[in-house]
């Protein structure tokens, strides 16, 4: 049953998108309303809460000192988990991260690494012997699509307010975690040959496949990500990238940067 | 960036390609008799193995679809195929490989011909070199076609990146580890259509640009070869049944 809903569904959408709208009245170039909180939970060393539309996310931080990787001593570490709890839709069930949730957290964990955002030299205590862990954990509440870029927003706002715990390790004064960049992540749709921005869930299911496009304050790429099982055409691949990165200025500039309060210079 | 030079005074990359050169491949169609279809395929230093079973029933029956068959993939490496011995196992990014390239599949294969069945894929990497996930596409979608499954268009695969500033085809691990930037893309040169494309690294709107026409070229490339090795696999077999 709900298989013919399915279709009936996908095709008022490409319907819609022919006649140039969304279901929810958006551009096709529109975010939903997006709000962000940061230092949601004290416990947390860094945490915020992002609500996407009716998308909700949060993602906390915690620090604690460890091992480096050999082949990098004087580097801190970063690792990403995302949990698609139960709660969160009827379509997720209990147990270890399926490849959903381990997507997802590879996906925010490559923005935020590849795009240099963190400075990881400044997270090394002693070469070789002691470094900062960062554990970045993303907790989806509630899902009505685009889990990526509510994820990554989170992930970044909640490092970018990120205080390190210095005193409870004897290490001194606590510090300001050292983001120098805030990538922005932003997830399109191809429906009946328009790009549509940040879908919902409606829009996710009806579309074959996404493309996740994460940059950077000066206009640079940092991960992609395509997903789903259908195909884009290099064209579509190309406008959806020059629209991503507008896009994600428009999100730094507007909503990261009244979050954030100040950068640590590249 | 790099800490070692990737491109040499002459314009070459380490092992002597030119920036636009595909390092050496070989593909072998049908190595393994027990599977419906299967693949060896040699890029570079990079060995992979590709089987394909099916339409098979599957299992768990809660897991079928009235509608089509369920495109399994299962990519994984083999402990000795890495310089230190990997876990045997599934980890995060062999889940995540997985999850891309049976993407990068499922465009092309008509899985609505068989309901409620399994098509399962399974690439074993024998040794690795950078470039593995596209290695494993690549042989995936030849063995699919070895096994006859219903397909739009074969899928070719590989990486492009940059090193040394410049935008180059098909990275071997020192441009992997070194480079700045690492792109894997699939697609089915027939339809020109993308399936699968990933990114990390730091590029320019305009070098993803080059790169993603660098990397179609490539596709077009390995296609023939893909092509090629099936052609010649099915007219020795004709030619060997008597029949032409």
């Amino acid at each position: 049953m709900s298989e013919v809903l399915d279709e009936i569904r996908k095709d008022y959408l490409f319907n819609l998108v022919r006649r140039g709208k969304r279901i929810d009245g958006r551009g096709f170039h529109d975010f939903r309303e997006l709000h962000i909180r940061t230092n949601v939970i004290s416990k947390a060393e860094g945490s915020a809460w992002v609500e996407l539309g009716l998308t909700e996310v949060l993602v906390g931080v915690k620090l604690q000192p460890g091992e480096p990787f050999p082949d990098t001593p004087d580097k801190g570490v970063i690792i990403t988990n995302a949990e698609l709890v139960p709660l969160a839709s009827p379509m997720f069930e209990p147990g270890p991260p399926d490849e959903n949730g381990v997507e997802l957290a590879r996906v925010v964990d490559r923005g935020i690494r590849e795009s240099g955002a963190l400075n990881l030299e400044k997270l090394c205590i002693e070469e070789g012997e002691k470094v900062w862990i960062v554990f970045i954990d993303v907790h989806v509440l509630n899902h009505e699509g685009n889990l990526i870029d509510a994820s990554a927003l989170g992930a970044i706002a909640a490092l970018a307010t990120t205080r390190i715990p210095c005193e409870r390790y004897g290490l001194g004064n606590d510090e300001k975690l050292p983001v120098r960049d805030l990538p922005v992540s932003v997830t399109a749709v191809d429906i009946a040959g328009e790009v549509l921005i940040d879908p919902n869930l409606y829009e996710e299911s009806a579309a074959s496949c996404r493309l996740t496009v994460i940059s950077n304050t000066d206009g640079t790429i940092s991960a992609m990500q395509k997903g789903g099982t259908g195909g884009l055409s290099p064209e579509i691949t190309k406008k959806t990238v020059k629209v991503a990165v507008e896009c994600a200025k428009d999100i730094r500039e507007n909503i990261l940067s009244g979050v954030v309060a100040s950068l640590e210079p590249y | 960036m790099s800490e070692i030079k990737l491109i040499r005074e002459d314009g070459r990359r380490l092992d002597g390609r030119l920036p636009e050169e595909l390092r050496p491949i070989k593909i072998e169609v049908g190595v393994l008799k027990r599977a419906d279809g299967s693949c060896y395929f040699e890029l570079g230093r990079n060995k992979v193995v590709a089987a394909v079973y099916g339409p098979r029933e599957l299992h768990p029956r809660h897991a079928q679809d009235a509608r089509r068959a369920a495109v399994r993939f299962r990519y994984n490496m083999a402990p000795f195929s890495v310089e230190e011995r990997r876990r045997p196992g599934p980890d995060r990014r062999s889940v995540e490989i997985s999850k891309v390239s049976r993407e990068a599949l499922e465009p092309v294969i008509i899985a609505e011909y068989y309901p409620r069945a399994a098509i399962d894929i399974f690439v074993e990497i024998l040794e690795s070199d950078a470039g593995t996930r596209t290695a494993g596409i690549n042989a995936a979608s030849v063995a699919l076609a070895d096994a006859g499954i219903p397909m739009k268009g074969l899928v070719s695969a590989v990486a492009v990146g940059k090193v040394d500033g410049q935008i180059v085809l098909d990275l071997m691990s020192e441009e992997d580890q070194y480079g700045e930037m690492d792109m894997p893309v699939a697609m089915v040169t027939r339809t020109n259509t993308i399936t699968l494309l990933q990114m990390d690294g730091r590029v320019t709107m305009e070098e993803f640009d080059r790169a993603l026409d660098l990397a179609i070229a490539g596709c077009r490339r390995i296609y023939e070869l893909q092509r090629k090795a099936l052609i010649e696999k099915y007219s020795e077999s004709r030619a060997e049944e008597g029949g032409v």
